[in-house]
């Protein structure tokens, strides 16, 4: 990503963020994003933001479990190995059930939090940004991004009218590096010119 | 003010006056603060039990299979009762954090981290007794269906055994997944206010990165609802297919078909009075009992009846089917080997502690008596490990051939590995209440503005007016 220029505002309160949040929109200043310490339902369709596919691709994931569990297994006693167990089939489907409902599942869940933590561009040792220690904490804190329309002190008043406290202005980094948290390494990568100065 | 709120004839899930901050101080700071001496000693206590259990195994793999009690006609005892006792405990906390997810009960949100970690625990515990009970562990990789060089000759994908294989470690890996997905929040909430810096660089490598973006909770939303519907089908498969170890056998006591929903149902009641037992000690200790409160403790009890009582419906038709079905080996089987003969006691054991005192909680008070729930949830678990025990050793221990009739008792390295697997599971849980939020954070703020008790109060204005007036007032209210 890039270092950029940003306005931040904190509210407390649900019941204020979301007007805010619309009148951010409406007022057509770049909503950032808004960080939550926990999911404030409705405030995705607030922010204007579409629904998430995740479960499509959980669903993609789930029939290539089945598929591969079938066509193995199948292929292990017809083809490759055809061995009499007792006399029964070669493919026995109901014996191979729980192992294809196993694998179903397995894979489903194994590529949803892969792809979770792909789109979330989470893992370990990344850092990203954190524009409020509490924004994990108790405060819904609301980035706006500065561009060469927005003047910072108008955004500032703005969200002091929306019933946000502490605003401030930060030069941040608005993607992720690795990094360490206990390090402020953030400088060093702020010598870069912010793209929107 | 939503439209929808709880009604305040619910009880609050978080008791006390609380906000956002507070639900932060309360379940975080234990983890800030130096474990007390109880908690040394607690860990102590499971390292030393960790330890003797490692010298057991060991005895056992150094010398042989031999050294257990195990003989021609039991060549299944405590090693697969143990195995089937701590799978049976690790279904609670899939079934709390999965299903009643789906059920949208919102007091799993106090117990379903905890129970969850147990899931994990449990289930690393169960997975040690068919291993070790291999005889050769160094060849536990057969079991895997690997390209190996033997022709390569593939596992039987047709037995009962390789679909615990598969259940087992699907079951482990995806409630590890599910937990540690709600866990990364929570983790980051740490980070953001630790004071120290080891600390700030740990929980930073543990919470991912996470800096609570809208769109990351969408998503993370989005998964946990999956991510339950997934778990939902498989904590029933799971003991199912551990059932199936047995059902699909021909002996006596264990060829049934009732077997896959009276496992589940029985996994379930042990699993339930393992959260009791843990979480009452838990709140205690880290003083939580304003988000632990009385009321998860009665829905569990309530569980516990419901699940004791379907246990209790299968014992009698299980002794129905067997004079019922008349099959004279059958018979023999339950009425006079296993409710009567020399094993008869574990028998009776078993039918008290599972069926017969569960049901004080079909009284209120006994339900919400802290006390009575302590006792009770290990009285059941007791009953449950009889239950395995009963199932395995009294099909077992009279043959169809009245000269390899045997009996059975415990060696010292079977208790000791059995006691092993205790400090494995006891210490897992000391250093996850020491180091983890033992309470999802992030859920109970979701939950505060409804079920919050200083916020329900104020409900009460509202529960007064008509539910036309309230309605109306809401669609008007911007």
């Amino acid at each position: 990503m890039a270092v950029k220029n940003f306005v931040v505002g904190l509210f407390d309160d649900e019941a204020v963020l979301f007007p805010a949040v619309k009148k951010v929109r409406t007022a057509g200043y770049k909503l950032h994003d808004v960080y939550t310490p926990f999911p404030v339902h409705g405030l995705d369709h607030a922010m204007g933001l579409r629904e998430s596919s995740l479960h499509t691709a959980g669903f993609i994931y789930g029939i290539t479990g089945t598929t591969t569990a079938l066509s193995f297994m199948s292929w292990v006693f017809n083809v490759d190995w055809p061995l009499n167990i007792g006399g029964k089939p070669h493919f026995p489907l109901p014996a191979f059930i729980p192992i294809t409902f196993e694998l179903t599942v397995l894979f489903a869940a194994v590529g949803m939090v892969m792809t979770f933590c792909w789109l979330c561009q989470i893992m370990p040792g990344v850092k990203k940004h954190i524009f409020h220690p509490r924004q994990t904490d108790d405060k819904f804190v609301m980035v706006i991004e500065l561009t060469e329309k927005t003047n910072a002190e108008e955004v500032k008043s703005f969200l002091q009218a929306a019933g946000a406290h502490d605003i401030n202005e930060q030069q941040a980094e608005a993607g992720w590096w690795f990094g360490r948290f206990d390090k402020d390494d953030e400088p060093y990568l702020r010598k870069v010119k912010p793209v929107n100065a | 003010m939503h439209l929808k709120y709880e009604s305040t004839l619910r009880e609050p899930l978080v008791d006390g006056v609380k906000d956002y901050h507070q639900v932060t101080e309360d379940i975080i700071s234990p983890i800030e603060a130096k474990p007390g001496k109880l908690w040394y000693v607690g860990f102590f206590i499971s390292l030393a039990l960790l330890g003797f259990g490692a010298f057991s195994v060991f005895w056992q793999i150094y010398f042989g299979v031999g050294v257990w009690n195990l003989n021609k006609t039991i060549g299944w005892g405590w090693d697969i009762t143990n195995f089937v006792w701590w799978v049976g405990i690790g279904h609670a906390g899939t079934l709390i954090s999965a299903i009643l997810l789906l059920f949208r009960q919102g007091w799993r949100t106090g117990v379903n981290r905890a129970a969850e970690a147990m899931t994990i625990f449990a289930v690393m515990c169960a997975g040690q007794f068919p291993i070790i009970h291999m005889g050769r562990v160094w060849m536990a990789f057969f079991i895997l269906p690997y390209p190996n060089t033997r022709g390569p000759v593939w596992v039987n994908f047709n037995s009962p055994l390789l679909w615990d294989v598969f259940a087992i470690s699907t079951y482990f890996t995806v409630s590890l997944l599910f937990w540690y997905s709600g866990l990364i929040p929570d983790f980051a909430t740490i980070r953001d206010r630790a004071k120290t810096k080891l600390r700030k660089h740990l929980y930073g490598i543990a919470s991912f990165g996470w800096t609570g973006s809208t769109k990351h909770w969408q998503r993370h939303e989005s998964l946990s609802l999956v991510l339950a519907g997934l778990s939902t089908p498989l904590v029933l498969s799971v003991h199912t297919i551990v059932s199936f170890d047995f059902a699909t056998s021909v002996i006596p006591g264990w060829h049934t078909t009732i077997f896959p929903p009276y496992f589940v149902a029985g996994a379930i009641f042990s699993g339930f009075a393992m959260v009791n037992t843990l979480l009452i000690i838990t709140r205690k200790i880290l003083k939580l009992e304003e988000y632990i409160t009385i009321g998860h403790m009665e829905a569990m009890n309530k569980v516990i009846v419901l699940t004791g009582s379907v246990v209790g419906c299968a014992y009698l038709t299980e002794l129905f089917m067997a004079w019922y079905g008349a099959n004279p080996y059958e018979f023999d089987t339950f009425f006079k080997y296993r409710a009567a003969g020399p094993l008869g006691w574990s028998y009776w054991i078993m039918m008290t502690c599972n069926v017969i005192t569960p049901q004080v909680f079909w009284f209120r008070k006994m339900r919400r008596n802290v006390t009575v729930t302590f006792v009770m949830s290990i009285i059941v678990n007791i009953g449950m490990w009889f239950e395995r025990f009963v199932i395995i050793c009294t099909s077992l221990y009279r043959d169809y051939l009245p000269s390899s009739w045997s009996y059975y008792r415990p060696s010292w390295p079977e208790v000791g590995f059995y006691m092993g697997t205790f400090g494995l599971f006891f210490t897992c849980f000391f250093l996850f209440a020491k180091y983890f939020p033992v309470i999802a954070v992030a859920e109970i703020k979701s939950v505060l503005k409804t079920s919050g008790e200083n916020y329900k109060e104020k409900m009460e204005v509202y529960e007064e007016e008509s539910a036309e007036k309230f309605a109306h007032d809401v669609a008007h209210a911007h």
